[in-house]
C-alpha cells in the first residue's frame, strides 16, 4: 500500500509545494460547490433589524444594506465566478486549439492568415473586445463568460501555435517520420499531447485573468443582476456606502484577489519543468 | 533600412485595417443592427414607418457591404459618425472627452515608470537573495489585484481615512493624481516584469563579472550597462501598455466618476451605442499601432545589433 503510494506519487512528481499549489484552488472548488458547509445564513434573505453591521463574530465579513451577510454572500457568488471563469477558459481552447494547430502544422499561407489575424484581434484591448462582444449579444452571467472566453481566443491561439512549433522541430518528430510513421499518426500521438499539455498549464493561468475580466465587467455592471451574489456586483453594490461600510467592497475584492492568486499558483503547482 | 521601415508600415496599416473590419463586423453587422435595438423597443411608441426613416438616416437600411464601404469611406475621411444616442457627431464628443483621459494618461504613464524603475531597482540590488527572489514575485503578485477595488480602497483610505487627496469636486489635473496613481500600480506590473526578465538575461553575461571586478559599484552597473541593454525588450511592450492604460481608464473613470474616454465607452456599451464605441476602439488600435511602428522603426537606431541583421538579412 505505502509502496504503491510512493510509486504514485514519484511517478506524478508530486511534492510538498505542488500539492500546497493546488490546495487553493481546491478549497474555491469545494466554496463553490457546497458554500452551505461554510454558512448557515442566506445569502439573499436579510433581516432588516441588522443593516449594515461592522463585521463581527455572528457576521464575519459584517451585512450589507438590506441585513444580508456578506460572508454568506461572497461564499455563495463563488460558484458564478469560478464557473464563468472555466466557461470562458474552455471556451477559448475549445476555438484556439484547432486554429493554434492549424497555424502550427498548416502551410505558409494558412499560418500566415491565422497570425496575421491573431495580430488584429491582439491590437484591441480586451476589455473592449469582450465589451464589444456584450454589446452584441447583451448583458448576462453566461454571456460574460462568452465574451471573456472568445477575447482570450488569439492570445491562445499563437500559444498553442509556439507550442505546435516547437514539438514539431524536435527530435523524436523526426524520427517517427522516420519510421514511416503518417502525418496524421505523428500528429495524432506526438504533437497533440506534447504540445497541449504546456498550454494546458498556461490554461490555468489564463483562468486568473478570465476571473479578473469577468468581475470587471460584473463591476461594470453587464453581469448577472441583483440580488445575484456576485463578487464585482457586490463592489458596485457597496461603492454606495464607502464613506461608511468599509465592509462591503474590502471583502469581495479580496475574495477576488484569493482566486486570481489561487489560479496563478496552480499553473505554477502543474507546470511541466518547475 | 527603408525596405524594413516601410514593411513595418504596411504591417501597421493592415492590422488598423483588421481590427477596423472586426469591430464593424461585431458592432455593425451582426444582430440585425444597432439602429434597430435601439427603436425597436415598443415602449417607445414608433412606428414601424419612423423605425425605417431612422434606420435610413443612419445608412442601417443597406446591406451590410454598402454600409462597410461608406463607414470606412467617411472613416478615411476623418468623419465618425453620428451618436445614435444623442445624435450628436461622435467627433465632438472625443474632443470634449479627451483631455480628461490624456491626463489621467499621462499621470498613470509617468507614475508606471517611476514605480517600475523603483521597484526593478529594489529588486535587483536588494541585500540578501531570498528577498531579492520574493520582491520578484509582487508584480506577478499585483496584476491579480482587479483595477477597481485597488481605486475603491484608495479612495477609501487616502481620500476618506487620511484625507489626503480629495475625490470630490476637483476638476483638472487635481483629478487625475488619485485615480492616475491607482491606474499607474497595475501598468507598472508588466513593464516591471518584462524589464527585470530582460535585465536578469543582461546580468547573467560576462561583460557585467568584469565591470564588477574592474570595481563599478553596483547602481553604476545597474544604470550605465544593464539599462540601456534592458530598455529595447521593455519597449516593445509600450503599445500594449497604451491599450492598458486606455482600457484601464473604462473602469477608473467610472469609478472616480470622470467624464473622459473611459466613461464615453462605458455609456456606449450601456446604450449600445455602437459609433461612440467603435469610435473608442479604433483610437485604442491606433495608438497601438502607432506606438509599435514607432518602436519598431526606433529599434535600429537603439540596438545596433538589429541594425547589423536587417543590413546581413532578409533585406
Amino acid at each position: 500500500m505505502n509502496t504503491a503510494l510512493a510509486r504514485w506519487r514519484q511517478r506524478h512528481d508530486v511534492t510538498l509545494p505542488r500539492l500546497l499549489g493546488v490546495l487553493p484552488v481546491l478549497m474555491l472548488v469545494l466554496v463553490a460547490l457546497c458554500p452551505g458547509l461554510f454558512t448557515p445564513l442566506d445569502p439573499l434573505a436579510g433581516q432588516t433589524d441588522e443593516r449594515l453591521m461592522a463585521p463581527s463574530a455572528t457576521h464575519w465579513f459584517g451585512t450589507d444594506q438590506f441585513g444580508r451577510d456578506v460572508f454568506s454572500r461572497i461564499m455563495h457568488g463563488s460558484f458564478s465566478t469560478l464557473s464563468a471563469a472555466m466557461l470562458a477558459v474552455a471556451i477559448s481552447l475549445l476555438v484556439a486549439i484547432p486554429l493554434g494547430l492549424a497555424a502550427g502544422l498548416g502551410g505558409r499561407r494558412l499560418s500566415g492568415a491565422i497570425l496575421a489575424g491573431a495580430d488584429m484581434v491582439l491590437a484591441i484591448p480586451e476589455l473592449f473586445l469582450s465589451l464589444s462582444i456584450i454589446t452584441l449579444i447583451g448583458p448576462g452571467a453566461t454571456h460574460v463568460a462568452f465574451a471573456v472566453g472568445i477575447s482570450q481566443v488569439a492570445g491562445f491561439t499563437r500559444m498553442i501555435r509556439t507550442e505546435v512549433v516547437r514539438v514539431r522541430a524536435t527530435e523524436y518528430v523526426e524520427a517517427a517520420f522516420g519510421i514511416g510513421s503518417t502525418f496524421w499518426q505523428v500528429v495524432w500521438r506526438h504533437i497533440v499531447p506534447n504540445s497541449l499539455a504546456p498550454a494546458l498549464s498556461l490554461a490555468t493561468l489564463r483562468l486568473g485573468t478570465a476571473i479578473l475580466a469577468i468581475s470587471t465587467i460584473c463591476f461594470l455592471g453587464y453581469g448577472p443582476s441583483p440580488p445575484t451574489p456576485e463578487w464585482g456586483l457586490m463592489i458596485t453594490e457597496g461603492r454606495n456606502y464607502l464613506a461608511t461600510a468599509w465592509w462591503l467592497t474590502t471583502f469581495p475584492g479580496l475574495a477576488i484577489i484569493f482566486s486570481a492568486w489561487a489560479a496563478t499558483l496552480l499553473s505554477r503547482a502543474i507546470r511541466m519543468d518547475p | 533600412m527603408i525596405r524594413y521601415i516601410l514593411s513595418r508600415a504596411a504591417q501597421a496599416l493592415l492590422v488598423l485595417w483588421g481590427a477596423f473590419t472586426l469591430s464593424f463586423v461585431l458592432l455593425q453587422v451582426m444582430p440585425g443592427d444597432a439602429v434597430l435595438i435601439k427603436f425597436q423597443d415598443p415602449e417607445l411608441g414608433l412606428s414601424p414607418q419612423q423605425i425605417s426613416d431612422i434606420r435610413a438616416s443612419y445608412g442601417a437600411d443597406e446591406s451590410a457591404f454598402v454600409q462597410y464601404a461608406h463607414v470606412l469611406g467617411r472613416t478615411l475621411a476623418g468623419q465618425l459618425g453620428y451618436s445614435i444616442e444623442t445624435g450628436v457627431p461622435v467627433s465632438r464628443m472625443l474632443h470634449a472627452a479627451y483631455p480628461t483621459t490624456l491626463r489621467l494618461a499621462v499621470v498613470s504613464f509617468g507614475g508606471a515608470i517611476m514605480l517600475a524603475a523603483a521597484f526593478a531597482t529594489a529588486a535587483l540590488l536588494a541585500p540578501l537573495r531570498p528577498l531579492r527572489a520574493a520582491l520578484r514575485l509582487v508584480p506577478g503578485l499585483a496584476s491579480g489585484i482587479p483595477v477597481f477595488w485597488l481605486e475603491i480602497v484608495a479612495i477609501q483610505l487616502v481620500s476618506f481615512h487620511w484625507k489626503l487627496v480629495p475625490v470630490v469636486g476637483v476638476s483638472g489635473w487635481a483629478a487625475a493624481v488619485l485615480p492616475g496613481l491607482a491606474l499607474a500600480i497595475p501598468i507598472s506590473a508588466p513593464l516591471t516584469q518584462v524589464f527585470l526578465s530582460a535585465a536578469e538575461r543582461v546580468m547573467a553575461q560576462p561583460f557585467i563579472d568584469v565591470l564588477r571586478a574592474r570595481g563599478a559599484s553596483p547602481l553604476r552597473i545597474l544604470y550605465a550597462h544593464v539599462l540601456p541593454n534592458a530598455l529595447p525588450p521593455t519597449l516593445t511592450i509600450s503599445g500594449l501598455v497604451f491599450g492598458e492604460i486606455l482600457a484601464g481608464a473604462v473602469v477608473t473613470e467610472t469609478v472616480f466618476g470622470l467624464d473622459g474616454l473611459g466613461q464615453l465607452a462605458q455609456q456606449a456599451v450601456a446604450n449600445q451605442d455602437v459609433a461612440v464605441l467603435q469610435a473608442i476602439i479604433l483610437i485604442s488600435v491606433a495608438g497601438f499601432v502607432v506606438i509599435n511602428f514607432t518602436v519598431d522603426a526606433l529599434h535600429p537606431l537603439i540596438d545596433p545589433r538589429i541594425r547589423r541583421t536587417q543590413a546581413g538579412g532578409a533585406a
